[in-house]
């Protein structure tokens, strides 16, 4: 009797251990989200919205998954530094400048980037700050 | 007996108290106002109050016409302050007048009114690029361009919205976000923060309320 309750305690011991021990990187993409989320709010929703819509066609809507899939190398360059080409989005053309934030730090970026592109309908998993900023050193200076 | 025609008359009582004390709502005067003595129709003399109006004014609009209060003779209007290349509350504020601007697109009696504070930048064709972009077309919204001394004067003695170059700012300009509600005869009758969703819904709720005002 002695020996069963000792093992079904270690047993759920065990488990607990298991449950609380959330995968780190789940983990590091719930504090990109909340911190990309406050982020998105100062700098970026005046221009694309509060759901990434968009605005009009002065401002792209950030719910282009292909978009945001086959430029991916280059957003947290764009989110940086601006973009002052034509972007060509769900099918349309937007040739607005978009401003840059010179003030965000990598980390911010990597944030902001995440919670874009994992919010709006796309899911496109985390990003590690340490990407971002290899990704940033590789803009090409317009 | 006795009793039921006591009831009945109290009842009728509090009922026309009830509907008696239901007055129609009105939106409110901003802005200076004075008393004057004026003469009625028959040549009666009494005082009034007079309210702060919008003055005459005239600017070139989106498509480079000469435009001038003229315009909005007749009409309701909602008025900002922005510039095209703000990124700060200016999309934001034009985001929330386009939903009103949809909902009043069929209305005769609605216009808007967007002036510009960049007189460096925003000339007229930037501004018909500009409204194009956003999604507007034709005379119900105008975009208009004007020296600095006329809008910024208009903006702040008139409309009441504080409008200012700073070179500290992002973008070089700074103002205020309201959208100002003038009614018919050019009196300030709301001052809605363009930035916040649920001012912009009290704007909706107020523009029939306005337009009620000149039915009777």
């Amino acid at each position: 009797m002695r020996k069963y309750i000792i093992s079904s305690i270690f047993f759920l011991f065990i488990t607990g251990i298991v449950v609380s021990c959330q995968n780190q990187e789940t983990i590091d993409l719930q504090n990109y989200m909340s911190n990309g989320k406050d982020i998105y709010k100062n700098k970026c929703q005046n221009c694309h919205g509060e759901n990434g819509e968009g605005l009009g066609q002065l401002a792209p809507p950030l719910t282009d998954s292909v978009f945001l899939k086959a430029n991916k190398s280059r957003l947290a360059c764009i989110i940086k530094n601006g973009a002052n080409e034509s972007l060509i989005v769900h099918g349309k053309e937007y040739k607005e400048k978009m401003p840059a934030f010179p003030e965000l730090a990598d980390i911010d970026v990597a944030q902001v980037m995440v919670y874009v592109t994992n919010s709006f309908g796309n899911k496109q998993g985390f990003v590690p700050y340490s990407q971002v900023s290899k990704d940033l050193q590789n803009c090409k200076i317009p | 007996m006795n009793k039921i025609t006591i009831y009945l008359a109290t009842s009728l009582l509090a009922v026309s108290i009830f509907t008696a004390c239901k007055q129609e709502k009105k939106l409110p005067f901003y802005g200076e106002r004075h008393a004057e003595t004026v003469k009625d129709a028959t040549g009666k003399e009494k005082i009034d109050t007079v309210y702060q109006t919008i003055p005459d004014w005239s600017f070139l609009n989106q498509d480079s016409v000469v435009t001038t209060n003229k315009a909005t003779d007749g009409k309701i209007y909602i008025a900002d302050f922005f510039f095209t290349s703000c990124t700060t509350i200016c999309p934001t504020m034009h985001r929330n007048l386009m939903t009103v601007y949809n909902d009043f697109k069929t209305n005769p009696d609605v216009m808007f009114v967007s002036h510009t504070i960049d007189f460096k930048y925003d000339k007229p064709h930037v501004l018909k690029k500009y409204a194009q972009k956003l999604g507007v077309d034709g005379p119900k919204w105008q975009f208009l361009y004007g020296t600095k001394d006329s809008v910024y004067t208009l903006a702040e003695k008139n409309y009441l919205v504080a409008v200012g170059e700073d070179s500290t700012a992002k973008d070089g300009y700074i103002h205020q976000g309201y959208l100002v509600l003038i009614d018919k005869d050019r009196r300030i009758r709301g001052a809605y923060d363009g930035t916040k969703a649920d001012q912009v819904e009290q704007l909706k709720k107020d523009i029939p309320v306005l337009l009620a005002e000149y039915k009777k």
